[in-house]
């Protein structure tokens, strides 16, 4: 049933599609209205789930992973300083192996208090175990949720879908709203591999000598390697539902594109706009979306990339020391592959409009470019407030 | 006319609160408080958590530090740690205090530190729209408790009292003359000293729990509360749905840094 819905409620209706157990979170803006959905949904019995209103995101964080020991299916929902506050949890809902969904709607983070998109946030916890997912629109927010319990409960990963803050948590767009019969035939009851069970007792979480956890880090790498296949996997049999499907890259008109953008989140709409008026102009321009950041689509961008001659990353985050988080990404990725020159760029933090000029700028910055710099450029800096 | 203008941060308004909000009262009465202490501006730290009633820190002229959604007392317990000179004046919101910071409240009126804590209690998280706070009554409407909330409220300064503190007090923002008085003695009173404001908040909470406008809201106040001294000779009955106002404790009790001092100073004299 196509409705319009804001990019917040697509996710609250994914999560009551899946026939969520437990919720639990903590307010922030601008994930509040996830929440507040949900909150109703529970108590009015729309979902037949618990929704806990706890003290923190850290005690969201653990609620759900006691839920998710107990064997239910969960979800939570954070951002910016209350998915900061979270970090120890990620950890541990990753490495006790746990089936988590949370969405992070990006936001950037203090001191300069600010409410506004940044990646950032979500970028910093790519070291967690968490598999992450960055959405350009409500649609794909909804069919990412759905995918992401999938995905979740064959690897025994959690999976963060990631959204930008108002741009897309805040933003109202037609979405198809699939039927609960055909969810339930393509997301069946979670069926845990482990869970806290009386009758068979068991000691979860504990001690891990030198002798074996060594192998329980190699386990949850092998099972991120198996990502991008299940994905894949998973996708076809969501596309044949459905009939809709992104993949982990989402590639436009890279075919015979010479320069490349890439980009994720909704930055991607605007780029698609930009490559659209450059093409018209004549110029060989494509557009790489990176959907999944976690675990890095490695072959994937190898494959898009292998024929072009100059790569542009625009990134809406920062590794202070380092720069652009998809670029440092997508240039230990690209090792082995085609030695395209990869020129990045950093723009829109802190919720600063990306334009249509400023990914033209990154384009004709590319191109006119001979070399790219070593350092990323920053775009749109006010130089005389920096003086 | 009293002059609130030498203390307030002008270039920074208008303020963030709405109108009918009861903040901007506190704000005037502490102001006042510390106006009659003759506390100069340069010896006054305020520091502040996140929500609607921690903006404060942002309007005044006093050394301010807004620091992380409640985590104000534990970067005041450092401040007054390194710079003992200053009256630490924490301004924080009930569920800055009680949820997010509950440990660090109870922790830090616990080591009974030497620190004022203005808490504005409006019984909901007011910043980030309505969601209920544990300060939230039974049977209140909020946003992520859209048809009554079914948990248990914290009595704040219950909470304080049982953890040790030196100085507590319960205030409204109807009886602004008391409040003021209030402060003042929490501020003068060594150690952890508490003053807990019902400050009312009309837009997340008095709109959806029908509590009519913002001056019913703060005149209702005058008849839900009752004094320290008039409830000491109300039966149990009648105190029910009553929330008592006035000094609750005020005892001289070990201050942490001056206990930590003594400490030390028995060694240097064994040295
Ligand atoms: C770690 C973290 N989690 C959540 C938030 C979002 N947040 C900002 S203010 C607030 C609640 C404010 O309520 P209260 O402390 O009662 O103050 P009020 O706004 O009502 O004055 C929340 C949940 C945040 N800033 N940081
Ligand atoms: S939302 Fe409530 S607490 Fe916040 S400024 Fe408005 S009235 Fe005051």
């Amino acid at each position: 049933m196509k409705t319009i819905l804001e990019g917040s409620q697509a996710c609250a209706e994914a999560v009551r599609l899946a026939r969520v157990q437990v919720v639990s979170a903590y307010p922030i803006t601008p994930q509040t209205h996830i929440v507040e959905e949900l909150a109703k949904f529970c108590s009015d019995g729309s979902l037949n789930g618990r929704f806990l209103c706890v003290e923190s995101e850290h005690s969201a964080m653990a609620a759900v992973i006691g839920a998710a020991a107990g064997g239910v299916r969960t979800f939570t929902a954070s951002s910016s300083q209350g998915l900061a506050l979270m970090h120890e949890m990620l950890h541990w809902a990753a490495g006790g192996r746990l089936p988590i969904v949370m969405a992070e709607v990006n936001r950037a983070l203090g001191p300069g208090w600010n409410l506004w998109a940044d990646q950032t946030d979500s970028l910093a916890q790519r070291d967690t175990g968490w598999i992450q997912l960055y959405c350009a629109d409500g649609q794909e927010v909804l069919d990412t949720t759905l995918q992401a319990y999938r995905l979740a409960e064959a690897v025994n990963l959690p999976v963060m879908v990631i959204l930008d803050a108002f741009f897309l948590s805040h933003t109202w767009e037609p979405v198809d709203l699939p039927a609960q019969e055909e969810v339930d035939q393509f997301l069946p009851p979670y069926a845990p591999r482990f869970r806290m069970d009386t009758d068979h007792p068991q000691s979860l979480h504990g001690v891990a000598p030198i002798g074996v956890y060594m192998e329980m880090r190699r386990s949850m790498q092998l099972a991120m390697e198996a990502v991008p296949e299940l994905l894949e996997r998973i996708e076809e049999e969501f596309f044949a539902r459905f009939g809709r499907r992104y993949g982990p890259v989402e590639p436009y008109l890279c075919d015979d594109a010479d320069v490349i953008l890439v980009t994720s989140g909704t930055a991607a709409g605007t780029a698609r706009v930009v490559v659209d008026q450059l093409r018209a102009e004549g110029q060989k321009a494509g557009l790489l979306r990176i959907r999944m950041f976690r675990p890095f689509p490695v072959r994937s961008v190898h494959e898009v990339l292998k024929s072009a001659l100059k790569v542009a990353v625009l990134d809406r985050n920062c590794s202070f020391g380092a720069g652009g988080i998809f670029a440092s990404e997508l240039r230990s990725a690209l090792q082995g592959g085609n030695p395209v020159p990869v020129y990045s760029y950093i723009a829109g933090l802190g919720g600063r409009d990306i334009t249509v000029e400023t990914i033209r700028d990154c384009f004709a910055l590319t191109r006119g470019t001979d070399r790219p710099a070593i350092e990323s450029v920053w775009l749109g800096v006010k130089e005389e407030l920096l003086k | 006319m009293f002059n609130y203008e030498s203390y307030l941060r002008l270039d920074k308004f208008p303020l963030i609160w709405c109108s009918g909000c009861g903040d901007g009262i506190v704000l005037k009465s502490m102001i006042r408080a510390i106006d009659k202490l003759g506390l100069s501006k340069d010896d006054v730290c305020m520091v502040s958590g996140i929500g609607c009633s921690s903006r404060l820190t942002g309007y005044v002229d006093f050394n301010t530090l807004h620091t992380t959604h409640g985590r104000a007392l534990t970067f005041a317990t450092g401040i007054k740690m390194a710079k003992p000179r200053l009256h630490v004046i924490v301004v924080t919101g009930d569920g800055d205090a009680t949820a997010i910071g509950g440990n660090h409240y109870i922790h830090a009126a616990r080591r009974n530190i030497d620190i004022t804590v203005i808490l504005f209690n409006n019984f909901i998280y007011g910043m980030t729209g309505g969601q209920v706070s544990p300060c939230t009554p039974k049977g209140k409407r909020a946003s992520t408790a859209p048809y009554g909330n079914f948990e248990n409220a914290f009595n704040i300064s219950g909470l304080a009292q049982a953890a040790g503190a030196s100085f507590v007090a319960r205030a409204t923002v109807y009886n602004a003359v008391q409040l003021e008085k209030l402060i003042q003695r929490a501020i003068e009173r060594k150690g952890f000293s508490l003053v807990e404001v019902l400050s009312p908040c009309p837009t997340a909470y008095g709109r959806r729990n029908r509590e009519g406008t913002p001056v019913d809201m703060i005149l209702q106040q005058k008849e839900t509360t009752v004094s320290v001294a008039a409830a000491e000779k109300m039966s149990a009955e009648e105190l029910e749905g009553k929330i008592i106002t006035g000094v609750l404790t005020d005892v001289e009790r070990p201050e942490c840094r001056e206990e930590y001092q003594k400490l030390i100073d028995s060694f240097r004299k064994e040295g």
